[in-house]
């Protein structure tokens, strides 16, 4: 893996280009409000809007949006709806955007945050998930009419990969221990090879204690005592279960970004993947998850300045419990929160007169 | 020690409640043999699972229940399949067993199967049944849930079908089959309109595995259409386990695939208090094998006076159900749950400091004063 990182190249005049997939659902709003704030705060981001029908069979618009990322590095996404009525042949277009583009690790770090009022207090967890193989292979196929078989694959190369991006990570952010999430009493040799794996490049870091523990009994440990946890480390199934509990931990899908990183690209997008097609267009989503998410894509093209700045006047808008919107028991709008955060920002940003 | 006659008037907890007498019941209970007392197969397991299984007998033994354990050991550091085998022809010839976990050593080769597993698949276990309820008595940051998990017991990720064709690349075989997902199905509908249950939920990732988990919720869909009273909805795992952590009191039933069920029933036992409180138990067409819900070994607690029995305690009155003594089985529990309301009494993993010996002995203590007389029969 390259040692050194490079920035991806800033284009015309100092201006980053990043490819934004609308999506379905809440999606569409929330890219909405992300470019307002950064045009707001004078980011120096472009967009590339690339939209994605989810209801046409033809793979050409995921294909488009593929190149557009290959072409800019860089993505912001919302989530794009599979319809389960649609046959089998066809594939959920997230899915294939994580497999074309190799982003093999989901990174989520949930956190405990001020003014959000949970049952759990002081929960720090970053969960790495394998975003391209295990249980999501899309490989089914019935041989016998009334028996599926769907084939889960683990690799040796692909789990070496991801739990050397987990102690990496670990060891970046000064964290202690790492624990491997797994079923290998039962599936032993899928589910032991990641474990092996996992054990073998843990020796290649002293200062990181490891250890495992079974899915089950990790669900139920999240659920009494998440503070036990700090990074873990999982296949893919198991990584979408235990992300999307820690993410009701501490304070429910509208408040969780993800990342999902592979050797050459990043995109980003809400950590629970939620289309919220419910909600949709009616000014009640919780914008939370979408901003922070675009504040780890400034972070990434080293706008570190414009992503605190950012992150910081969400994170203080959010101690504010008028502003607080339906899914965290408030009655705050969306565009009413998204207003608030551009007023902190302005009010805490830097005086063009000091510059 | 109390004696109890064969007619008594008894709450009948799978009535509803509803007050019968044992000469009216229609059912015949599985055959009682040698002298009117049952014979059960006992499983003791590793960690834990001996002592409270003792514990199980002491109790037992004290209220003078009608039941004899027939105990069969079972080795799990063993490769070979005997004892395991051994055991399965006891719950053949026994139709009813109570078990602790067998260890399932990771370091031993990947062809020994685990032994939990074989047993559920060769007695055709199909039904594993969790009854989570908020305990009074034991506080939890969730209050009033009351959810019924209905988990496929023998296929989907667990039919241990595993190969390595190329060096490097495991693939692992999820099977689901439309004879099974029906058969499950059908027993959850049934057994929530027995117990007057509004909704079952069906929980899948037909997103991803669409023809897997797809077939799961058609023939999920297809047995809902025979049961128009009860409403019947589908929800992604991922979203499932996000909601029961925010909102669990909206769940009602819920029946899944194995794997989903081995990650939502261990969701549903943290919320309602933890390991030690949930029983769970294993119904197939012929057998039923009782055990504590999310089956730990608790190697780390054993012999140690600090495990939790009243799941292991639980299990064992619905197995007394099972055989439709349902007179000690609600006294037991009755018992039980009067001492779960003392704080003082309870162990390491409800945060209290008390011991497991100290339990056991609170719930005799509790059915030698509530129990009938030997002079009012």
């Amino acid at each position: 893996y390259k040692s050194t990182y490079i920035p991806p190249p800033a284009r015309y005049g100092g201006r980053h280009t990043v490819t934004l997939i609308p999506g379905d659902g809440i999606g569409p709003e929330l890219a909405n409000h992300v470019c307002e704030l950064f045009r707001f705060c004078c980011v120096p981001v472009d967009f590339e809007v690339v939209n994605v029908d989810s209801s046409m069979a033809s793979e050409d618009d995921i294909d488009n949006a593929i190149m557009a990322i290959r072409r800019n590095g860089v993505a912001l996404k919302g989530n794009i709806e599979t319809n389960h009525n649609l046959p089998p042949s066809y594939k959920s277009r997230n899915n294939l955007l994580r497999t074309t583009l190799d982003l093999y690790a989901n990174v989520m770090h949930c956190q405990s945050l001020p003014g959000v009022r949970t049952r759990h207090r002081n929960v720090d967890i970053v969960i790495i998930r394998e975003n391209t193989e295990g249980e999501y292979s899309s490989l089914e196929h019935e041989n016998v009419t009334g028996v599926v078989e769907c084939l889960k694959i683990i690799t040796k190369a692909k789990s070496l990969r991801i739990a050397d991006y987990a102690f990496r990570t670990a060891r970046a952010k000064g964290r202690r221990l790492v624990t491997a999430v797994h079923k290998a009493n039962i599936m032993s040799l899928g589910d032991g090879l990641f474990l092996e794996c996992c054990k073998e490049v843990a020796s290649g870091y002293p200062e990181i204690t490891f250890d495992s523990m079974i899915v089950d009994n990790t669900t139920m440990q999240l659920v009494c005592r998440p503070e036990q946890f700090d990074v873990m480390v999982m296949p893919n199934l198991y990584g979408n279960v235990v992300s999307n509990v820690c993410a009701g931990l501490v304070g429910g899908p509208g408040l969780v970004p993800g990342a999902n990183y592979g050797e050459d690209y990043a995109v980003f997008e809400t950590g629970t993947r939620n289309t919220g097609k419910s909600i949709a267009n009616s000014n009640t989503a919780n914008p939370t998850a979408m901003l922070l998410a675009s504040c780890l894509l400034l972070d990434h093209l080293k706008l570190h300045a414009y992503a605190s700045m950012i992150r910081r006047a969400v994170l203080s808008i959010l101690t504010e419990t008028q502003l607080h919107t339906a899914d965290l028991g408030g009655k705050g709008s969306t565009s009413e929160v998204v207003q608030s955060v551009m007023n902190a920002v302005q009010s805490t940003g830097p005086q063009t007169l000091s510059i | 020690p109390r004696l109890f006659k064969s007619a008594d008037i008894d709450l009948c907890p799978s009535n509803g409640g509803q007050v019968i007498m044992y000469e009216m019941l229609i059912l015949q209970p599985p055959p009682a043999k040698y002298g009117g007392r049952h014979t059960v197969t006992l499983i003791p397991g590793d960690g834990i699972g001996p002592e409270l299984l003792n514990h199980v007998r002491e109790v037992f033994r004290f209220s003078c229940v009608p039941v004899d354990f027939e105990v069969v050991h079972v080795n799990s550091a063993l490769e070979s399949e005997d004892d395991i085998n051994d055991a399965i022809t006891a719950i053949r010839r026994n139709g009813v067993a109570l078990k602790g976990n067998i260890e399932t050593k990771h370091t031993m080769a990947p062809s020994v199967k685990s032994r939990n597993n074989l047993l559920r698949t060769s007695l055709d276990l199909y039904a594993n049944v969790m009854h989570c309820q908020s305990l009074p008595g034991v506080q939890t940051r969730h209050k009033n849930i009351d959810i019924m998990i209905i988990r496929e017991n023998t296929e989907g990720e667990y039919s241990s079908l595993e190969h390595e064709s190329v060096t490097g690349v495991v693939e692992s075989l999820k099977i689901i089959t439309r004879n099974n997902s029906l058969r499950i199905a059908d027993y959850a509908f049934r057994l929530a309109r027995e117990k007057g249950r509004k909704r079952v939920t069906a929980v899948h990732k037909a997103n991803i595995m669409k023809l897997g988990d797809g077939l799961f919720l058609q023939c999920c869909r297809e047995v809902a259409s025979d049961y128009p009273d009860i409403t019947f909805d589908s929800m992604i795992v991922d979203n499932t386990t996000m909601q029961l952590v925010s909102n669990p009191q909206q769940f009602d039933v819920m029946v899944m695939p194995n794997l989903y069920g081995n990650v939502v029933s261990n969701v549903c036992a943290g919320l309602v208090g933890g390991p030690g409180l949930v029983p769970g138990a294993n119904y197939g067409r012929d057998y039923a094998v009782f055990e504590t819900a999310t089956r730990n070994t608790g190697k780390s607690i054993a012999q140690r006076n600090i495990a939790n029995p009243t799941a292991m305690l639980l299990a064992s009155c619905m197995m007394l159900d099972h055989l439709k003594l349902y007179g000690y089985a609600s006294m037991i529990r009755n018992a039980i749950l009067t001492t779960m309301n003392e704080t003082r009494l309870h162990t390491a993993d409800i945060g209290g400091q008390g011991t497991t010996s100290d339990v056991v002995q609170s719930i005799m203590r509790i059915i030698q004063s509530k129990g009938p007389l030997i002079s009012e029969l």
